[in-house]
């Protein structure tokens, strides 16, 4: 078996079985701005029990049996469908991948509808990727069941940066002043935006670089409904001691929309190269949350090298999801 | 009803070295066996009865660390998750002699959650149970193979283990159970 990562300091002082009640307050995950950092901690230490199961030759728990899993897509996807499945497989729930392109949301059927019938189906807990930012804080207030955010338009993707969280502990003692620098296309990508709150809450220094026109404006000035974090247009600067780089998947559309004079000039002036990362820490990780566009938003040889942590991330996702369903349905909720 | 001390350090202490001496008298031999603490006192009690075995064996015996959470029955009813940690068992369980070791032995059901647990890791040669206190009123058709103290007890009081890993003090002690008077 394989070693544990620095997460799993044995301290039997603060280890005797305790309800969760007193820290967890879930019930829905919708977005990381709500989560308190004991909130966090506990999901990373119940993600590193779920990693152990991921290691052994049958990976398979019973913890969930008689408990249902909707997956709702409203976007494509097949990697974080994949893995809510895996993970929901792994905790022995029972899972419904409903494709809305084949289902009765192409006759016309309201997203709200669509969830009573999952839930007068028996979901406990629903999947949900929505084109629009909101959709699974409208849907939670509409169903019994448990919504995770699967992802929501340019708002958030909690399970990305929790997984990305969990990723960086197995590598970094702590989050807490860790430089982590996210690079690319930060005004579309929910998972940056997930990402700032959950490490900005757990005293990371988070810096983040793009062109002007893909970074968000006004987030050089502190404000009271987002965290604070540095912003620089030089990728160079942004390289500079940093502990973590994050490469962010390139919307190809969005040179046509105008924002990008070319994808060839922004993988000139921002792509994240060997050469970049020789400013960075000496063990620096390299992560991204796929999928990858080799040589637009970052050199294959980095992706492909031996700092990318990129397959460990995909991994560790199954592992976050588990715990994540496990913290939703492992209890009745009842207070 | 107040609290009332049944084993101290000393007891604790001789307790656990018959139990170190009865483990390895009954397994002749030590070398595949590995000692399996149950969250969260079985693990410092797994420790001290591994650090007594090599003492006078002069063998070191691997100790693994096991939360059963995920297997429990009331995990349902349970009106909110427990708090899980990671198991971590130091090599693979295949044709070992799994000892699982636990503070109090009851109702049975935590024994039959870890059994369940082991058994997902793999095929052991055998599993044995030590616990130190064996306080009856078993659910399951289940028994501990080496008891520290078997201590009759009602269902209206607790039996509390502390251990100083855990609670800075060795001491066994039976109290009412709280929230009930008298």
């Amino acid at each position: 078996m394989e070693a544990l990562g620095q997460i799993n300091v044995i301290d039997l002082k603060d280890d005797n079985p305790q309800p969760a009640q007193k820290i967890w307050k879930h019930k829905h995950i919708l977005d990381l701005d709500d989560f308190t950092p004991s909130e966090i901690d506990l999901v990373m230490q119940t993600t590193d029990a779920m990693h152990e199961i991921l290691s052994r030759p049958i990976k398979k728990v019973p913890t969930l049996r008689g408990k249902t899993v909707v997956t709702l897509f409203y976007e494509a996807s097949t990697r974080t469908r994949s893995s809510f499945e895996l993970a929901a497989k792994n905790l022995s729930a029972d899972i419904s991948n409903l494709t809305v392109s084949s289902s009765s949301v192409t006759k016309g059927e309201s997203l709200i509808d669509t969830l009573e019938t999952m839930e007068a189906l028996g979901a406990d807990i629903i999947v949900m990727r929505h084109p629009n930012s909101g959709a699974p804080n409208l849907a939670s207030k509409h169903v019994k069941a448990s919504i995770i955010n699967a992802g929501d338009g340019w708002h958030a993707h909690p399970t990305q940066a929790l997984l990305d969280m969990y990723t960086m502990l197995k590598y970094k003692n702590s989050i807490k002043n860790l430089k982590v620098t996210i690079i690319g296309d930060i005004i579309h990508s929910r998972v940056a935006h997930s990402n700032i709150w959950s490490l900005t809450k757990m005293g990371a220094d988070v810096t983040i670089c793009a062109p002007s026109t893909l970074l968000p404006k006004g987030m050089d000035n502190p404000q009271p409904y987002f965290p604070k974090v540095n912003v620089t247009t030089d990728i160079n600067k942004a390289m500079k001691d940093a502990d973590v780089v994050m490469g962010l998947r390139l919307q190809l559309e969005r040179q046509q929309s105008g924002l990008l004079p070319s994808i060839r000039e922004y993988a000139r002036l921002y792509q994240i190269t060997e050469e970049r990362l020789s400013k960075a820490d000496k063990d620096v990780i390299v992560m991204h949350p796929g999928p990858v566009n080799e040589d637009v938003e970052i050199a294959s040889t980095v992706a492909h090298g031996d700092k990318s942590v990129i397959t460990e991330q995909v991994t560790n996702g199954v592992a976050v999801r588990m715990a994540l369903f496990y913290l939703l349905a492992g209890g009745s909720h009842n207070e | 009803m107040a609290k009332k001390v049944i084993m101290t350090e000393a007891d604790i202490k001789r307790t656990i070295a018959r139990i170190s001496h009865e483990i390895v008298e009954r397994n002749k031999s030590t070398n595949n066996i590995i000692l399996v603490g149950m969250r969260t006192r079985g693990v410092p009690l797994a420790k001290r009865l591994a650090s007594n075995i090599e003492s006078f064996e002069e063998m070191k015996i691997p100790v693994g660390i096991l939360d059963f959470s995920l297997y429990r029955d009331d995990i349902s009813s349970q009106d909110i998750p427990l708090v899980i940690k990671s198991t971590n068992i130091p090599s693979s369980v295949d044709g070992k002699v799994i000892v699982l070791v636990d503070d109090v032995l009851y109702t049975g059901r935590s024994a039959r959650a870890a059994l369940d647990a082991i058994i997902d890791l793999g095929r052991p040669l055998s599993i044995q149970l030590a616990v130190l206190v064996d306080r009856g009123h078993r659910e399951l058709p289940i028994r501990a193979d080496y008891v520290g103290k078997n201590i009759p007890s009602s269902k209206d009081e607790e039996i509390e283990v502390r251990l100083t890993e855990t609670d800075e003090i060795d001491e066994v002690a039976i109290i009412p159970k709280p929230g009930r008077e008298g």
